[in-house]
C-alpha cells in the first residue's frame, strides 16, 4: 500500500479507512505515513461532542452533520465506545442513530473503541483527526464515550466543544461541575421537549455566569431537539461564530498547540509503554523485579528507576 | 502490533426482529472483537457503506423475515464489487436447510441457524478470518 497516503489525500474511502485500522494498531505503516499527512492537515474545524450518557450525542450528530451537508461541506464523524477492559472487545453503536446518513460520499462515518484510554477518548483519535482533515473534511466531529465528571480530554482535540445536558439530571448538574461543566465552549441543552428544560437551562447558565466571569466570551447555552431537529440550526451558527472567535483572538493557536501537546504526549506514552512492556528482554527483567518486590528485596519505587536507567542509558 | 477482529453486525431489510443479532453481537464483544451494530432496516448498500468506513473484517448478517436469498446474496455481490472481497461473510436466522448451499456458492461462508452455539460462531470467525 505505497500509495495510501495519496489515495487519502484524494479522499478515497477504503484507503481512509484502512489507514485508520493500521493507526488503531500501531502499526508502523502508519507511524510512516501519519508523517506524510501531517502536511496536508489544520484545515479542517474539530467539534468535540461530549456528555454524559444517553443525552442524545449521536442523534445530536447526525442532525449537525445533515446541516453540514447542506452548506456542502464534507464531515467525518469519529464515534468512540468504551472497550471493555475484561474482554478487550467492544459494542460500537453509534451508527444505529446516523444510518440515514449512509450512501452520502460526503460523509465518512468511524466507530472506535477506546482501547484501554482513559478520559473519553481512544488513543488513535489523534490520528484520525488528522487522516479526515487531509482527506478534505471540512468538519471533524468527534463523539466521546458517555461520560460522567472526569472525562474531558476532548478539549485537547476539539477546536469547539459541546458539552450536551439533558433536562432531569436534577442536581447532578452541580457534580457536573467541576469536569465537563469547565470544558464546553457551547452548552446544550438537548431533549428541550422534556419536562423541567427550563430549570436545568436556569443552573447551567447560573454555573456559566460563575465560570466565565473574567472571560470576554460568556459560554452560550442553547436548546435543542435532537430527535425532530429544532435548535440545531442555531448551534450550527454559535459553531461558527465561536470558530470565528478563536480566529480573531488567536485561541485558535492555542487550541491546535495543545491538541498537538497531547498527541506527542500520546505517541511517546505509546512508544514508551511498547518498549518496557513488549519487549522479551524487559519483560523477563520486570518478572524478576516483580518477584524481588514481593520477598520485599526491593521496593517498587528503586524497582521503577532501574527500569527506567536501562531506557536512559 | 495489535490487531482486533473488527466485525459489523446488520439487519438488512423490513425485519424488526433483532435479539439474535444483539446475542452474537455481545458474545463477540465478549470474545475480545470490536462489533458495530448497525441496527435494523438497512439496505445492501447501506451495509457495504458502512463496511467500507469501519474496515471491517466480518460482516455478520441477521434475517428472519425469509427475503435471505435476496438481501444475502445482494450484500455478498454488492462487497465484492467494491473490491471488499477479503471480507469474511456470515449469516444467521431462520434459513431453511435447501438454501445454505446456494448461500455458501455466493460467498456467504458461514451460516448459522437457531440453536448455534454462540461460541461455535466465535470460532468459525477466528478460524476463517483473512489475517
Amino acid at each position: 500500500m505505497k500509495d495510501i497516503v495519496s489515495k487519502v489525500i484524494r479522499g478515497d474511502s477504503r484507503a481512509i479507512a484502512r489507514l485508520i485500522t493500521l493507526a488503531e494498531n500501531n502499526d508502523p505503516v502508519a507511524a510512516e505515513a501519519m508523517k506524510r499527512i501531517h502536511p496536508y492537515t489544520g484545515k479542517a474545524h474539530v467539534i468535540g461532542v461530549t456528555g454524559v450518557l444517553g443525552s442524545g450525542k449521536s442523534t445530536l450528530i447526525y442532525e449537525l452533520t445533515r446541516w453540514y451537508r447542506r452548506q456542502g461541506k464534507k464531515v467525518g464523524v469519529i464515534a468512540i465506545d468504551p472497550t471493555s477492559p475484561f474482554s478487550g472487545g467492544a459494542l460500537l453503536g453509534d451508527r444505529i442513530r446516523m444510518s440515514e446518513l449512509a450512501g452520502d460520499d460526503g460523509v465518512f462515518i468511524r466507530s472506535m473503541g477506546t482501547r484501554g484510554m482513559l478520559g473519553g477518548l481512544a488513543s488513535a483519535v489523534y490520528d484520525v483527526v488528522e487522516i479526515l482533515d487531509a482527506s478534505g473534511k471540512d468538519v471533524v466531529m468527534v463523539e466521546t464515550v458517555g461520560v460522567g465528571q472526569a472525562e474531558v480530554d476532548v478539549i485537547k482535540i476539539a477546536d469547539t466543544t459541546l458539552v450536551v445536558v439533558v433536562p432531569g439530571l436534577g442536581d447532578s448538574i452541580q457534580t457536573l461541575k467541576a469536569g465537563m461543566m469547565e470544558i464546553a465552549d457551547i452548552f446544550v441543552v438537548n431533549k428541550a421537549d422534556r419536562e423541567g428544560v427550563d430549570q436545568t437551562v436556569a443552573e447551567v447558565e447560573n454555573l456559566v455566569d460563575i465560570t466565565s466571569m473574567d472571560n470576554d466570551r460568556k459560554t452560550p447555552v442553547l436548546k435543542t431537539v435532537a430527535r425532530d431537529g429544532s435548535g440545531v440550526k442555531e448551534l450550527v451558527d454559535e459553531i461558527e461564530k465561536h470558530k470565528k472567535y478563536l480566529k480573531l483572538t488567536k485561541e485558535f493557536e492555542k487550541q491546535r498547540r495543545l491538541r498537538y501537546e497531547a498527541e506527542l504526549v500520546e505517541i511517546i506514552r505509546k512508544r514508551l509503554m511498547k518498549l518496557i512492556f513488549d519487549e522479551s528482554t524487559f519483560k523477563e527483567k520486570i518478572e524478576n523485579l516483580l518477584d524481588k518486590i514481593s520477598k520485599k528485596e526491593i521496593d517498587p519505587h528503586s524497582a521503577a528507576e532501574e527500569i527506567l536507567s536501562k531506557i536512559l542509558k | 502490533m495489535e490487531r482486533k477482529i473488527r466485525v459489523l453486525i446488520a439487519k438488512p431489510g423490513l425485519d424488526g426482529h433483532d435479539r439474535g443479532a444483539k446475542v452474537v453481537a455481545r458474545a463477540l464483544r465478549d470474545a475480545g472483537m470490536e462489533v458495530i451494530y448497525t441496527g435494523l432496516h438497512q439496505t445492501p448498500e447501506m451495509i457495504v457503506d458502512a463496511a467500507i468506513q469501519e474496515d471491517v473484517d466480518v460482516v455478520g448478517l441477521s434475517l428472519l423475515s425469509g427475503a435471505h436469498m435476496t438481501l444475502f446474496i445482494d450484500v455478498a455481490r454488492l462487497l465484492k464489487k467494491k473490491g471488499m472481497d477479503d471480507v469474511l461473510i456470515i449469516g444467521g436466522g431462520i434459513i431453511p436447510e435447501e438454501d445454505i448451499p446456494r448461500l455458501k456458492k455466493e460467498g456467504i461462508k458461514g451460516v448459522f441457524g437457531p440453536g448455534t452455539l454462540c461460541e461455535d460462531i466465535v470460532d468459525f470467525i477466528k478460524k476463517n478470518v483473512k489475517k
